[in-house]
């Protein structure tokens, strides 16, 4: 329900909508694209870095909520552990309930390892559940994985790491496969040919979807495997520090349960971080598409042990959060929304760019749009531009939003906006954690044995910006690739004594630059009890 | 200034701003969640709520985090339902009726009462989904259902006893493995793809210096 403040703009925006249907607005340029970011983008804010000072990424300037969280303190004192008697002991350890937790679970299990998961909240409770749009793969006839790896590698700004994409985009097609074997339902055509559309920087339409639960149908999905496995599940648990043996090899967690904070050891001989992104650290106060879990805790357990980061300073803004109304500010709209037809467009009426151009771009568009071209609709906690639903259901016919759209549909309905018929207020949110742990193909970190990584956690597989759909791509891709390694490394794996020296390291190291601080880490949740005293 | 509505969370009294939703209104209100919250956005299901408006008799349940405060609330969150979920092989497992009969026989006590529709929190016909469940009707149950968050409120007021979720996810996978048809231009690519029929244009692209896939990239053909 639009309140009398938005009037005059709507009647602006419905009287201009045949006109925008038609017009097809240009794209821009690499040059346009380069002064934009640069002049728009949240990355390029060099007032919100700050260098960080400690450990193998020293001297290199990255958000201050997350060089706070680098340069914090254990949770525990080594000495307050016991090593030597561990409640859990298993091949593989994963951490994280997520789509790659549990794609890397399945198939460590398949390989025949003892595996468990342990997450800090419940499985599925996962940024994985929240994506809405679509998984892509070149499997179509005018389709190939070359194309899918030019457009993927353009869109991240020619900085992904060509040996993860290549592996990213010729696994695509067989990970599609696997879930749909698996039960995943995918939008198909009668004769089965698969419903794909264009995402933002794809060159192909090779956007798979299941409706726009797309992520929530997969996790569910791997969801129910992983228990139809019997593989434990330690729900409400948090590894909080990352334990090595004497040599060095990745070799366990110390684990705090939520609720009882009651603390306990998982000896391992491979672990897998599957932990996710960063969206609830809010960087520059941007509100989140993400989970509630979302707290960049992988990082930091795999940073304090010795493992490198890549690409750490940059983060995706996705460029259609829901602005209005206030109960959902920030939630994600999905991309798909475009795909199908729908334009931004500004406070007078006027489309400002092309619907699909890449997320970073389009993001910094929005930002311009409703800062110096002061075209923003003011919605009364702050600016936002309009992205105009209904031409959707002028372009593929009435009935096209409910059964492509329906989760959008309904979470507007709740909040009483019809987007078949009126269109809805968007502003960029914070979605996606771009930089992460630097890995091998293998999926192992390049520095520390034995400890891998999978999903929104590593850096490098899309370079400094990544195309919708590549994310729960990876999240498959990497997720299984790192249960099958992990499970073969841990066949030949014979742990050491375990220990918790690094913790002293890392002091020492944070005392010897000077650095005072009462904070600790990995973060776990974020904090939005209201205080009294 | 701010409307407040007192609501009554666990029955105690917390007067909050009427534009918060239960979730937010919550944490207003001092609690720093670990249960009971999960996306924040409506798909994962954790914040299954129970409210009831004072003076109306009428039970009703939503998600704490699309759904506003009002006033005279009284509100108990649901943060975890003992559904039942069977295990069962996908591999091995038929699409026949058999399969709901061995796993979930509870759902032919279904007495009719259609409280799990009037209590889903994504207004799905539950008590429709399971008659097709019933049948064997896969396909129907799948898309009948395939909104569903998990959540539980409809099992939590079945007299039956029924996990309706864990019954419809089964529907899925059944739908999605063995009834919507298969798809053969995914299956030829992942053949192409195992005999190596991309392998030196990938492995061509890798070698190129950054300024030819510039190139390439900025004016590669985009399907319209």
């Amino acid at each position: 329900m639009y309140g009398k403040e938005f009037e005059e703009s709507l009647k602006a925006v419905a009287a201009a909508r045949d006109a925008n249907i038609a017009y097809e607005p240009a794209r821009m340029t690499a040059k346009e694209k380069e002064d934009l970011l640069a002049a728009y983008h949240p990355d390029y804010k060099k007032s919100e870095f700050r260098e960080l000072r400690v450990g193998a990424n020293k001297g290199e300037a990255l958000p201050h909520e997350l060089c706070d969280m680098l340069e914090a303190k254990s949770r525990i004192k080594a000495e307050d552990i016991d090593l030597d008697h561990p409640t859990y002991d298993v091949d593989v350890l994963i951490i994280g309930g997520g789509g790659a937790g549990s794609s890397a679970a399945i198939e460590a299990d398949n390989a025949g390892a003892k595996v468990m998961i342990v997450t800090k909240l419940r499985i599925g409770d996962a940024n994985t559940m929240m994506a809405e749009g679509g998984i892509q793969a070149a499997d179509k006839p005018n389709d190939s994985p070359a194309i899918h790896f030019l457009d993927a590698y353009g869109g991240g700004h020619f900085a992904a790491k060509r040996d993860l994409l290549a592996k990213l985009v010729t696994s695509a097609p067989d990970a599609i496969l696997w879930l749909n074997k698996l039960g995943v339902e995918f939008d198909k055509a009668p004769d089965g040919t698969m419903i794909t559309t264009h995402g933002g920087g794809t060159s192909r339409k090779r956007m798979h979807a299941a409706k726009d639960y797309s992520g929530a149908e997969i996790m569910r999905t791997l969801r129910d495997e992983v228990l139809n496995r019997g593989i434990p599940v330690i729900e409400f648990t948090s590894a909080i520090e990352l334990i090595l043996d004497e040599n060095g090899k990745a070799a366990g967690a110390v684990l705090m349960n939520m609720e009882t904070k009651e603390i306990m050891v998982a000896r391992a001989k491979t672990v897998i971080i599957a932990t996710g992104g960063a969206g609830r650290m809010h960087y520059q106060g941007f509100p989140t598409s993400n989970h509630y879990g979302a707290t960049a805790d992988g990082l930091v357990l795999g940073y304090r042990v010795g493992a490198k980061l890549l690409y750490a300073d940059t983060l995706q803004y996705h460029p259609t959060g829901a602005a209005y109304p206030q109960q959902i500010f920030g939630a994600l709209v999905t991309e798909k929304v475009r795909s199908l037809g729908a334009k931004l467009v500004n406070r007078d009426g006027k489309v400002f760019m092309h619907p699909l151009e890449t997320r970073d771009v389009a993001a910094a568009s929005i930002i311009r749009e409703c800062s110096d071209h002061a075209e923003g609709v003011d919605t009364g906690d702050g600016l936002a531009v309009w992205l105009d639903t209904p031409m959707i259901e002028k372009i593929g016919g009435e009935g096209t939003i409910e059964k492509r759209i329906p989760a959008m549909m309904r979470m507007f309905a709740s909040f009483g906006i019809d987007i078949r018929k009126e269109p809805i207020l968007v502003y960029p949110t914070l979605h996606y954690q771009n930089g992460g742990l630097d890995i091998n193909v293998d999926g192992e970190t390049t520095n520390v044995k034995n400890l891998f990584v999978a999903g929104e956690a590593v850096g490098g597989i899309h370079g400094r910006n990544r195309l919708m759909g590549n994310s729960l791509l990876d999240i498959i891709v990497f997720g299984r690739s790192a249960g099958k390694n992990a499970a073969a490394k841990a066949k030949e794996t014979e742990v050491g004594k375990l220990t918790l020296s690094h913790i002293a390291k890392f002091d020492a190291e944070r005392d010897a630059a000077g650095i005072e601080t009462n904070l600790v880490s990995p973060k776990l949740l974020p904090d939005y009890a209201r205080k009294f005293n | 200034m701010e409307n407040m509505v007192n609501v009554y969370l666990f029955g105690k009294k917390y007067s909050v701003p009427d534009n918060l939703t239960i979730m937010r209104a919550m944490e207003y209100a001092g609690y720093q969640l670990v249960r009971g919250c999960g996306c924040r956005n409506g798909f994962c299901g954790a914040c299954a709520t129970i409210y009831r408006i004072k003076g109306d008799t009428t039970l009703r349940t939503c998600l704490a985090c699309q759904t506003k405060v009002e006033n005279d609330m009284y509100i108990a969150t649901l943060p975890f339902f003992p559904l039942v979920k069977q295990v069962y092989d996908i591999e091995k497992v038929k699409p026949t009726e058999q399969i709901m009969m061995q796993l979930y026989p509870e759902i032919y006590a279904c007495v009719g009462c259609n409280a799990c529709t009037k209590a889903c929190t994504q207004s799905l016909n539950v008590m429709q989904y399971i008659a097709y469940a019933q049948r064997g009707e896969f396909d129907k149950c799948a898309e009948e259902s395939f909104d569903c968050v998990m959540c539980g409120c409809c099992s939590a007021r079945c007299p039956a006893g029924i996990s309706h979720p864990q019954v419809a996810m089964l529907a899925r996978r059944l739908n999605g493995k063995y009834l919507a048809p298969a798809t053969e231009h995914l299956e030829n690519r992942v053949k192409e793809i195992e005999n190596g029929t991309f392998t030196e244009l990938i492995e061509a692209l890798m070698g190129k210096p950054v300024e030819e896939l510039k190139e390439l990239y900025n004016n590669r053909e985009i399907e319209k």
